[in-house]
């Protein structure tokens, strides 16, 4: 190989960054033309979709046949290792702005409707009657009459299949280090199925609050956290058994060794950051 | 494309691509930064020039020029495009030029992420501008966004929301390479607590960017889903609060104020030990002082909304745990006059800014504090004095710490010396034409002008006055910023290595102008 | 002064150069922040000077000993640069010193903090509500209930390139039609809401400011020490004419509050919705029927108080936010739908329901005035009468 091991490997230029903005450009002017009601937007958000999906292929292609030539030392990985982390711990705050409207609608805002604190006249001269309670959709009954989720049943379930996929990707992380393919295969196949049948009931009991329940984003504030909550969550599952997925398929094609598999660790580190979040 | 043929071997005797192709597609830390501080340098004038009209406007009584809707639209855009266009990339940038030649390393720690930071703006930016001409106008509610007026924008709603989507991912990315790089690619021997301070700041500045930018992302989200899902966050009717985004949106903010301010004294850091020709006084005081800094910022963030009808008690604990924050502050300010102290100074263009800086940062520090008494500020809020105040910490504040360093380093850039009789001239003319600006607000706002307003009333007219005299000539000197910026990269005297007499620090043993890859053999530290 | 866009930059240079005369000769250079007239507002005063000058004094030290230190350690005076680098003892003093400080300054704060904060047995209670842009004040046990506007001749005066020097209108841009008025020793209790987007009530001599945020309600209170007339501004950014909805208090002796609150209750005379809302409107003899050029000149006064905000003063408004009214849609089509409009709004939009702000007559010479203005020339004239009809 030619590129020395004890350097710092820096790559040469890339186009792979400047497609992946020119993506996002049109991925979020398509959604704002869309939006503001225009269906030509989708056109362009369509492509600007693709075109990022063009750049993670690309873009991935380049650094696994790196990795897979050899141009990573330990460094290298090391400062992999360090990004995802953070990447991940950014994520941890994205959802921490929405578990921070769930707790100060709960602790606060909804008290304060009800007259609570310094807000006896919010409720006497605004929302008389409203009694604070939750789940609610707030004093003018935002999106009408509805249903609150119960949490025994499907979502019982969820959290189930979630806590089993955690342990099957460590059975697979496991084998991985002891180079057992064959449990490792199985593990991580197992996984992402998991994670895609936690999407499937999710979606499936998404479409059941809807219709029965009448539990929409609109029913006030408790739609609004519930749906942006779990729908944020879903997204993240799906991008990570996707990712799962993925990492199954260079499994099988032989990727991977027992100190070179980054890729894999990010990947698991970012189930398990799936996992809590849900919890 | 050379990264796709893996066929080439080694690499680093590689100069720069030719053209255009070099900066699109460049992997290297001097050409990212090249490219963040011109950007930012491109952005400062823009925003200046909004400055400008809302200045003009502001000139004396009575609308000569603009309408008021058009009048919040550029004062909108003038603080988005100065914070997120103008102070942070300029960080960045610095950071991006600085770190990997300040810590010993080739280069930053992922290239090409570098590079997709950076790309990311021009496009966010774009799309911010473009919203200029849309119908309905560009973003008119304050860089606060609060709802439920910023609900009330036209078409530029959604374009709003998703460039700041962009421009915090861009900040986190870059966030993230600062990170990796001090934490991995530090030179043999240099242990965190060897590193230089310039570094120190931005690690932590880089840690309060990941903590808080993706917050405002989900604050801006709810935003969103509020307009066009019907969700109601921020609604009483459905049982959320208008309020509520205030608080989530200065969770972000106030940590905001200080990730433009940590790295500026990061600079001055650097600058005063060098012209003092004396070493840091309390360097470890220093970096526990940042720390404090960093840590109280989380929880001060409510001083925003005094006047939001807070329960008393969390009136109380937001006033004091703000006050707390003058305490590493002022560790730091005595920490720099004790450097500064019996040293035998000299007073270059950079020790001039720096020292501009200590003086009136101190100045926009101390009104900070007395905005952070509660009573008092119930009279202070939503006034000029504000506005005075922030000005104070982010004009002679952050954006004096930008040109100290851009001259400081330049030599350094470009090999050549930058003429130092203009930068005087740059010098004095900011200093006092700032003070011109700024201080006349002070007044404006204990007499009782709110901001945000395009008309006032007489009795404001004469204070008004001479700030938008200290205004345009500000600008105008800035223009000679950029003169000598430019023909300083054109030619000049040689640099040499060393720069500065009492310079000190890794990124002086390497040559004027610094070789395209920094260093490729790491550099022992002792 | 509507001078040219090149008279005006000479003219500054020119100005500055004199060192001279500021635009406006009228103005005062008021420095400081007033010490009001309630007592809380001289607490705030009081505590405002007190850290300004803890602040002067720890910025003569800081300062002092940097200005020294440029002066006296400068390498041209020869001078070799020490060696020490820390010291711990140091840094403990100038941690503990301002953290002192401090916790001195904490403690008056939070004091008087406590006192503005208790708005408990008040002697009246004003329900403010924050529009867009105005105020309206209810007075909740007297079922007094008025509009405030900004002031007609403010108001002309503030159009773009209006022509009308701001120094000849008296208290520009902080005078309104009907101010609120307060008895003086009383304690009176604001309950502050908004209608539509965050507002600010602020009048800087009775002693700071609140939010009036829509779906909550803030208290505040003061007690007026000196009779007199307080002006002061929406201080929260709330849209395009947010620096145009000024405050005006009047504080009168008790004698002539109460005599002001019977003239007030007894001219709500009963006319259609107006009253049920307590309006202030002296009485609408809706039998009556009125002139043209009566309606005309009275739609004037109204639309530009009321209307122009949005729909300008030449009726060409601001699409696509606020549709225009010269020559176009409304205003020359079917008359049922526009009076239906200015009595009952548009929902969803900024265009409120009028019928519970202004009587018969206002909304009826309004709409004359805009059927008939900026060319429309509809011919239509619409009586109170037809305004009552259709509420
Ligand atoms: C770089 C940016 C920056 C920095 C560093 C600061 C620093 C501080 N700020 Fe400022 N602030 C802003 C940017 C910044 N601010 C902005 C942009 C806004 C307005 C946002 C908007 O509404 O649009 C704002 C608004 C703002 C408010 C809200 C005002 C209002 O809207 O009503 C308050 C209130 O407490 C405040 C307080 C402080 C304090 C206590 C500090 C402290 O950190 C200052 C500490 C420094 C010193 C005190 C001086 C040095 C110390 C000594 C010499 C030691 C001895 C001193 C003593 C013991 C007194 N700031
Ligand atoms: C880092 C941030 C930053 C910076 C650098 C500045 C720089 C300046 N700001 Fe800004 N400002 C903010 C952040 C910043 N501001 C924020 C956060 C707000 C609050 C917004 C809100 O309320 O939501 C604000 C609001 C604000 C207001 C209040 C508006 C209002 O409340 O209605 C004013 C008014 O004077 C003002 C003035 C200026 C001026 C004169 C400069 C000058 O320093 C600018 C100097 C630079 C130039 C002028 C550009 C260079 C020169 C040219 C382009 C050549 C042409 C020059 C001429 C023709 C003279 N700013
Ligand atoms: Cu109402 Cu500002
Ligand atoms: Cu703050």
């Amino acid at each position: 190989m030619a590129h020395a091991k004890d350097k710092y490997y820096v790559p040469h230029g890339s186009h792979w960054p400047i497609v992946g903005s020119i993506g996002l450009f049109l991925t979020m002017i398509g959604a704002s033309i869309m939006l503001n009601g225009s269906p030509s937007g989708k056109l362009v958000l369509v492509l600007g979709l693709v075109v990022l999906l063009v750049m993670v292929f690309g873009w991935f292609a380049v650094v696994i046949r790196e990795s897979v030539d050899g141009y990573y030392n330990i460094q290298v990985d090391k400062s992999f290792r360090m990004g995802m982390f953070w990447f991940i711990l950014s994520e941890v705050m994205f959802f921490a702005a929405f578990f921070g409207a769930l707790f100060y609608a709960r602790q606060y805002s909804i008290p304060w409707i009800g007259g609570e604190g310094n807000n006896f006249f919010t409720n006497l001269l605004l929302w008389e009657g409203f009694e604070p309670a939750w789940p609610t959709n707030g004093p003018a009954e935002v999106g009408g009459d509805y249903e609150a989720m119960p949490p025994m049943g499907l979502p019982a379930i969820n959290t189930a299949i979630l806590l089993t996929s955690g342990v099957t990707i460590t059975i697979a992380h496991n084998a991985l280090k002891e180079m057992n393919r064959r449990v490792l295969g199985l593990g991580l196949l197992a996984t992402f199925a998991l994670g895609f049948l936690f999407v499937g009931l999710q979606a499936y009991e998404y479409s059941h609050a809807y219709q029965e329940m009448n539990l929409t984003l609109q029913s006030g504030i408790y739609g609004s956290t519930f749906y942006m909550l779990t729908g944020f969550h879903g997204l993240h599952v799906t991008l990570g058994a996707t990712m799962l997925l993925v990492i199954w398929l260079r499994v099988l094609k032989g990727h991977f060794t027992p100190e070179n598999h980054f890729a894999f660790e990010a990947v698991a580190w970012y189930w398990h950051f799936v996992d809590v979040v849900w919890l | 494309m050379s990264t796709d043929t893996l066929a080439h071997d080694d690499h680093h005797d590689h100069g720069p691509e030719k053209g255009l192709k070099r900066w699109l597609f460049t992997t290297n830390h001097k050409d990212i930064g090249t490219l963040y501080l011109l950007f930012s340098l491109l952005m400062f004038f823009v925003g200046g020039a909004m400055a400008m009209v809302i200045r003009a406007e502001l000139y004396q009584p009575g609308l000569q020029f603009v309408d008021p809707a058009f009048f919040n639209q550029m004062t909108t855009m003038h603080a988005l495009i100065m914070i997120f266009g103008a102070v942070m990339p300029a960080f960045v940038g610095l950071a991006n030029w600085m770190l990997p030649m300040m810590v010993g390393a080739p280069d930053m720690a992922l290239p090409r992420m570098n590079n997709w930071s950076f790309w990311i703006l021009p496009f966010a930016f774009a799309i911010l501008l473009s919203t200029l001409f849309m119908p309905g106008g560009a973003p008119a509610g304050g860089w606060t966004m609060y709802p439920p007026l910023v609900l009330q924008l036209g078409d530029a709603f959604p374009f709003l929301i998703f460039s700041v989507h962009m421009m915090g991912a861009s900040s986190i990315m870059g966030a993230i390479n600062i990170i990796v790089t001090i934490m991995n690619m530090r030179a043999p021997g240099m242990s965190l607590l060897k590193m230089p301070l310039f570094p120190w700041t931005w690690l932590i500045t880089a840690y309060l960017l990941i903590a808080v930018m993706p917050v405002l992302a989900g604050a801006v989200t709810m935003l969103l889903t509020d307009q066009f899902f019907g969700t109601s966050f921020f609604s009483a009717a459905g049982g959320g609060d208008p309020v509520m985004f205030q608080h989530i949106f200065w969770f972000f903010g106030h940590p905001e104020v200080y990730i433009m301010i940590l790295p500026a004294f990061g600079i001055v850091s650097e600058v005063i030990p060098t012209f003092a020709r004396k070493k840091l006084f309390g360097y470890e005081a220093m970096v526990y002082a940042t720390a404090s800094i960093a840590f109280l910022s989380f929880i001060v963030w409510a001083h925003h909304m005094f006047t939001v009808g807070m329960p008393l008690s969390g009136q109380l604990f937001f006033m004091i745990s703000t006050m707390l924050i003058a305490v590493p502050t002022g560790v730091k300010v005595f920490n720099w006059v004790a450097t500064m102290w019996r040293g035998a100074m000299t007073f270059e263009t950079p020790m001039l800014f720096a020292l501009a800086f200590l003086f009136l940062f101190t100045i926009g520090g101390f009104s900070g504090l007395m905005l952070a008494i509660v009573p008092a500020d119930f009279q202070y809020h939503d006034s000029y004095f504000v506005v005075a105040h922030f000005h104070y910490v982010l004009v002679p504040g952050a954006v004096f710490a930008i040109m100290c360093a851009v001259y400081y380093w330049l030599p350094k850039w470009t090999g050549h010396m930058y003429n130092e009789t203009l930068g005087k001239w740059h010098f004095w003319l900011s200093a006092v034409f700032v003070n011109v600006t700024f201080f006349p607000q002070h007044f404006l706002g204990l007499a009782g002008m709110p901001r945000r307003i395009p008309d006032y009333s007489t009795q404001f007219a004469d204070f008004n006055w001479v700030s938008s005299v200290g205004a345009f000539c500000f600008g105008i000197s800035q223009l000679l910023f950029a003169y000598i910026v430019i023909s300083c990269i054109r030619g000049g005297a040689k640099a040499t290595d060393r720069v500065w007499e009492g310079s000190h620090g890794l990124e002086w043993t390497l040559p004027s102008p610094a070789p395209y890859h920094s260093f490729e053999e790491a550099p022992e530290v002792h | 002064m509507s001078s040219g866009f090149l008279k005006w930059p000479v003219q500054a240079v020119l100005t500055a150069l004199l060192l001279g005369q500021s635009p406006s000769a009228s103005a005062e250079w008021a420095l400081n922040m007033p010490p009001g007239v309630t007592d809380i507002s001289l607490e705030i005063y009081k505590l405002h000077m007190l850290i300004f000058y803890i602040c002067v004094a720890i910025a003569v030290a800081v300062f002092g000993a940097m200005i020294y230190s440029i002066f006296q350690h400068r390498k041209s005076r020869g001078v070799e640069p020490a060696k020490f680098e820390g010291s711990t003892k140091v840094e403990i003093v100038w941690t503990s010193i301002p953290f002192v400080i401090l916790i001195a300054m904490a403690i008056p704060s939070a004091r008087a903090l406590i006192q503005i904060e208790d708005t408990r047995a008040p002697d009246m209670t004003v329900k403010v509500t924050g529009y867009q842009w105005k105020w309206q004040y209810e007075y909740l046990d007297e079922g007094i209930s008025f509009y405030s506007n900004l002031a007609i001749d403010s108001n002309l005066a503030r159009q773009v390139k209006s022509g009308i020097d701001p120094n000849s209108v008296d208290n520009y841009l902080l005078d309104v039609d009907n101010p609120l008025v307060v008895p003086v020793g009383q304690k009176v209790r604001i309950l502050l809401t908004a209608n539509d987007v965050i507002h600010a009530w602020w009048v800087p001599e009775l002693g700071g400011k609140k939010d009036a945020i829509p779906g909550f309600i803030n208290e505040m209170w003061f007690r007026v020490n000196e009779p007199g007339t307080y002006r002061g501004q929406c201080a929260e950014l709330c849209g395009k004419d947010h620096g145009f909805m000024p405050i005006v208090v009047v504080a009168l002796e008790d004698a002539e509050y109460k005599s002001w609150v019977s003239e007030q209750t007894s001219a709500t005379a009963p006319s259609g919705a107006a009253d049920s809302a307590g309006n202030v409107q002296p009485a609408v003899d809706v039998s009556r029927d009125y002139s043209v050029a009566e309606l005309l000149e009275a739609g004037e006064k109204s639309y530009i108080t009321h209307c122009s905000a949005c729909h300008m003063i030449n009726g060409a408004g601001m699409p696509p936010a606020f549709p225009g009214l010269a020559g176009s849609g409304l205003s020359v089509g079917d008359l049922a739908a526009h009076i239906d409009i200015v009595l009952n709004g548009k929902p969803g939009t900024a265009m409120v329901a009028y019928g519970s702000q202004l009587n018969d007559l206002e909304i009826a010479s309004i709409i004359t005035y805009e059927r008939n203005a900026w060319g429309n020339d509809t011919g239509d004239v619409v009586q109170p009468a037809e305004i009552r009809a259709q509420r």
